[in-house]
Parts: C-alpha cells; structure tokens; sequence
C-alpha cells in the first residue's frame, strides 16, 4: 500500500488542482497519456505506458480514499482488481475506437477522430443486426414476463410439496447457456429431435424448426423464454407474498370482486418488481449472444444474428478491431443507461420497504 | 429456512389444498421435461440416444458417465480421448480459485462499502455492478489485446484473474447485502466495549453472514462454471473449461456425443438441485446480483 502511494507521489496530477487525492483530475490525464501513447508508440510499449498512466490514476484514487475514510483500505483491493481487468481495458478499447487498428496486421494504429463511428451508424448491416436483437430481445422477455407472471400466480398460495414442485421450475434458469444452447438443438434436431418426431406424428414429413428465419427466431425465443420465465416468477412471487393478509381480509368484507382484488390490491405490490425484471431482463437479453451461438450461429444467413455475435465476429473472426470497439461503446452506452434506470427503481423499492 | 422464505405469516395470498398440488404438479412437470429428457439421454447408449420414435424406455446405462472420467471414450468401435477429466479438473480448479479469491477481496470491500460509506459510495457500487451487466464481448475484445501483449492468454493466471474481476461485483453486491441486514446494536455494544474494528469485522460480523458467504460461494460458483466467452476466448488447449468443450463437441454436426454432454450436464445438475432446494431463500438475491432482497 505504501508503495502505492509513493507512485502517487512523485507524478502528481497536474490539471486544474496539483493535488494528490484530485483523482478525476489523475484519471482525465491517464486517459490523455493513454490515448497519445497507443497513438505514438509501438503496441508493446504504449501498453506499458498506459498500464502505467491508469496504476497512477488508480493510486490517486485509492489516495483519495484511504487519506479520508476507513472503508478506503477495505474497497482498494477491489477496486484496483476491477480497474486493472476492467475499466482499464474499457478505456484502452475507447482509445482504440478513434482509431484505425487491425489485430491482425503489424500496422500501428492511426487516428481517424470519430469515422469509426460515423461508419457504424451509416452502416446498415449493424441497423440490421441492432434490429435483429431489438425483435428478439422484445419478444423473449415479453413471452419470459406472461409465462413468469403465471408460474408465479400458479405458486403464490401455500400447498403440500410447493417447495419441492418449485425446483422442477426453477432448474433451468441455473443450467449453463452452452448446455441449453446444445439440447435444444438436439430437441430441434430434424430426424431424432423430439420436436420434430412430435410434428412428424401429425403432418408425416420431418419438421426442420431452424432452416426458416421466423423458425429459427421462435426457436430461440422458445429456449430463451424458457430458461428465464423462472426468473421473472421469482421477483413477481416475492411481491405477491408481501401483500399484507389484513387488506385480502378487508377485501373479503367488502366483497371486492376478484378481479378488482388483483387490480386494487396485489398489483400494487409487484408493479415494482414487474418493471424490475422488465429492465434486468432487458439488459440480458440485449446482450443475447451463447444460446444464439450455439444453437443457430446466427443463421440461416444471419437473419438471427443479434449484434454481440456481429461484434464477435467483426472483432474474433475478421480482426476489425477498432470498428467493433466502436460498436461495443454504443451497446456500452445502452447497457450503462438501463442499469442506471434499474438501480435508481430497485433502490427506490428499497427505500419504500 | 424450509416454507417460511417465501411466507412471512402476516403476508401471503392464502392456502391451497392438493388439488393446487396436482395442478402445479403437472405443469412443474411439463416445464420441467427439457431437463428430464436431459437426464434420461444421460442414461442412454448412442442407439437409444438417436432412436425414431424417441425411447422412453430403455436399458439404462453408464457408460457416458464413464466416459466422462476415464480417458477412452468407446463407441461401438473407435475408441478416442474425451480429455474431460482434464476439462473437469480446469473448470472446478479455475471457478474455485476465482471465487475463492473474489470472496476475500469483495467481502472485505462489502463491509467498506456497507460500514464506512465513501463519498461517492452509491456511484461506485454503480459502477461496480456496471461492469457486471456489460456484454462479455465488450470487455473480452480489449482483455485479449492486453492478455496478448502480456502474456496471458490461454494461462491459468489469466483467466483466473479475469473471472475474479468477473465474479467481484456479484460478491460485493451480494455480501453488501448481508451486511446490510445485520442489526448495528451488537456492533455498537462492541465498540462501546472497546472491540477494535478488526475484532468487530472478525468475531462480531463475519459469524453472521456466514450463510450469506455459503451463498455467494455457490452462486459464484456456478456463474463461473457455465460461463462461455471469457472462456472461449482465452482458455489455451491445456486450460479449456467445460462448457468450451462442450460447444466444441457439438461443433461437428455428425457424430455428436449426446449421452456424453447430457451425463455432464446430469452431474451439473446435481449442484444446481441441491442450491434450488437449500438456498431457496437466498435464490431471489443471487439472480439479481444482490439488488433485490425480497
């Protein structure tokens, strides 16, 4: 720690304030020192370079910290492990968005300001892939909020062995994706897939679900939905089971329809939780990528190419490093607003308990 | 625990009878049956796996749990290296680690952060939890730049390194949680006794939350476990985790070995009932990071 702060020391940060804890001052100039090194220096040393840069901020940072509070030393390991494998990559691949950089070839990265992203949103494959993730995104978590609101009105009274049911629904949601991803392409699969032997006793022909856009989609979704319904129910249980007993009681004397029991009374208290698993939903789904991989890669064509895959392959599989940079800062961007959006609700709810 | 986490006696819609049971019976069954045919494929031989119309009875056997652990992996008549045992052993020692390592360092910083509030503290548990809800692709494209230029990639070290930062904002949020919940006045009767803040973290605090800690752990445990990217991507040959494998098996179209995938997936699976069943009350806080209590 000690050492931490004698870095600090000797390179204070020089903008506005020169004063050791001044750490958005600290992280501004890393920043900058990053962002000239990528652009001046070889690869090699202008990781060192800015390495170095962001460790300086980052000490001012925890300066900042441990100078004034307790909980400082506490959160600094912490901080520091999330700077170091996080945030300092995020702000590199932020510099390296300005830029025209291939993984690939030997060539230094060169400035080109904001083309990257003036090509981006002029380019309509991402548009396309953006809405390709927008329609699917809409309609899982749709399908994931009817089936989750159900199941969760299915379980809400007390009945014998309701715990034990619970696990059969709540199983799928801890399964890995890579592992849902697989069998449901094996129970999609057209000649021993149970889907299609399902369709095959009806019709007599084979069904092959994924060699159609709208199939391949519903295939998805069905999965996705599948995997995730439990999720919702769980939020939407835990409003409904905090309805007090005493307004279902006054209900009951006023002989309040159930309908308007639902309405008056229980919706009240899971609207919260509603928008919350909307919201956290959303950003998962947005941010759809192993299911889809494994079970369609993206086809046919890449009609069920949502954009994490077109940034994969843009950025594993064509080395466009800096373009796909360019197009992670703008799922960046969305991701940071919803979460905000989802936090500023759950601690509201927070509060009001 | 039992029942009472979903039913506080003031609170709750009301009690059912067996006919509810009979009917959530039936749909916990038919949501259930994705998992089950998952199960009972593990049990299956390849004939029976690929069986028109599909077998619902069968001979039961074990031979792709065998397949699992021992190296030959035979079917019929070619006999070839699964390498499981290997993905087996990287994918508990690599989640171990990772959590191992985010729990220390993220409940010291959950008690900071719940204890003695930074200026700023909410903004940086924003970011913290940011971090966590950013799609993998963002974070990885950068991370293979760096882990390239350093060194690191397809290391232990590496990828052990990233899952803790991976696993931390989890740990935080839930560990703040718990601590959140505890009742100050045995901290302040500690204090006022003259316990120093160490003493009040160690012996006061910390036996509290050990459940929560159990919690986090197996949560953690089984996030990294079915994590794919960060795997894909930087696991060399020698330190592929299981669900890469896995991907990687179903890659080629023909010959996939289905009862393999599913006795790995049954085994899987044996954790995850066992976290549903005894953590049920901890279930809603550990899918949503530790935002939502109750």
């Amino acid at each position: 720690m000690t050492s931490v702060t004698t870095t600090g020391a000797k390179s204070p940060p020089r903008i506005l304030q020169p004063r050791l804890d001044n750490w958005p001052a600290a992280f501004i100039l890393a920043i900058i020192i990053s962002i000239l090194a990528i652009a001046l220096l070889p690869p090699k040393a202008s990781f060192w370079v800015s390495l170095a840069a962001c460790a300086l901020a980052a000490a001012s940072a925890v300066y900042n910290a441990w100078g004034r509070y307790k909980g400082g030393l506490l959160v600094a390991p912490a901080i520091a492990l999330l700077f170091v494998m996080n945030i300092f990559p995020l702000l590199w691949s932020l510099g390296l968005s300005f830029f025209s950089y291939r993984a690939n070839r030997m060539k230094p990265p060169a400035f080109i300001g904001l083309d990257n992203y003036e090509k981006i949103l002029t380019d309509p494959t991402v548009w396309d892939r953006l809405q390709t993730t927008a329609i699917m995104a809409i309609l899982t978590v749709a399908v994931q909020m009817v089936v989750g609101f159900l199941l969760a009105l299915l379980f809400s009274k007390q009945f014998p062995l309701r715990r034990y049911l619970l696990i059969l629904v709540l199983t799928p949601m801890m399964l890995s994706y890579v592992a849902i991803g697989a069998f449901f392409r094996y129970y999609y699969e057209p000649t021993f897939g149970l889907l299609s032997q399902f369709v095959r006793m009806f019709t007599g022909e084979p069904f092959i679900l994924l060699a159609t856009t709208q199939g391949a989609m519903a295939g998805i979704v069905f999965a996705d939905a599948w995997m995730w319904s439990p999720f919702v129910m769980l939020l939407v249980l835990a409003g409904l089971v905090s309805v007090p007993k005493y307004l279902y009681e006054a209900a009951a004397i006023d002989r309040l329809s159930g309908w308007r029991q639902f309405w008056n009374i229980t919706f009240p208290y899971i609207r919260g939780l509603l928008m919350l698993a909307l919201l956290f939903r959303t950003i998962e789904a947005f941010k759809l990528f192993d299911v889809v991989f494994l079970l369609t890669e993206g086809g046919p064509g890449t009609s069920t190419e949502t954009i994490a895959i077109y940034v994969y392959r843009q950025a594993i599989q064509f080395n466009k490093t800096s373009d796909s940079t360019a197009i992670s800062y703008i799922l960046l961007f969305t991701v940071i607003v919803l979460t905000n959006l989802y936090l500023y609700l759950a601690n509201r709810r927070a509060r009001e308990a | 625990m039992a029942a009472g986490g979903f039913f506080r006696r003031s609170h709750g819609v009301g009690e059912a009878g067996w006919g509810r049971t009979i009917f959530a019976a039936v749909i916990s069954f038919i949501y259930f049956f994705p998992v089950l045919w998952i199960i009972l494929t593990a049990f299956k031989t390849m004939n029976d796996v690929l069986a028109v119309p599909p077998k619902f009875l069968f001979t039961p056997t074990l031979e792709n749990f065998v397949g699992v652990f021992s190296r030959p992996f035979s079917a019929g008549a070619d006999s070839q290296a699964t390498n499981f045992d290997l993905y087996f052993f990287n994918s508990i020692f690599i989640a171990g680690s990772s959590v191992f390592f985010a729990l220390v360092i993220g409940t010291l910083a959950a008690f900071g952060f719940s204890r003695y509030p930074l200026k700023g503290n909410d903004t940086y548990l924003f970011i913290i939890l940011t971090t966590r809800m950013l799609p993998a692709i963002v974070v990885i494209i950068p991370i293979i730049l760096m882990f390239r230029v350093v060194g690191l990639a397809g290391s232990y070290t590496g990828i052990i390194a990233l899952y803790t930062a991976f696993n931390l904002p989890f740990t935080i949020w839930m560990m703040k949680s718990f601590f959140d919940e505890l009742s100050p006045d045995v901290e302040d009767a500690a204090r006022l006794d003259g316990s120093s803040d160490t003493r009040v973290f160690l012996k006061i605090c910390l036996p509290q939350v050990v459940a929560g800690l159990a919690a986090t752990a197996v949560f953690g445990l089984i996030l990294t476990w079915n994590e794919y990217l960060f795997a894909l991507l930087l696991s060399g040959v020698e330190t592929r985790t299981v669900p890469v494998a896995m991907a990687q098996t179903i890659g080629g179209d023909i010959g996939v070995r289905w009862g393999l995938l599913a006795a790995i997936e049954t085994l899987f699976l044996i954790p995850v009932i066992l976290v549903v069943f005894f953590l049920q009350n901890h279930l809603l806080r550990g899918v949503t990071f530790g935002t939502i209590k109750r």
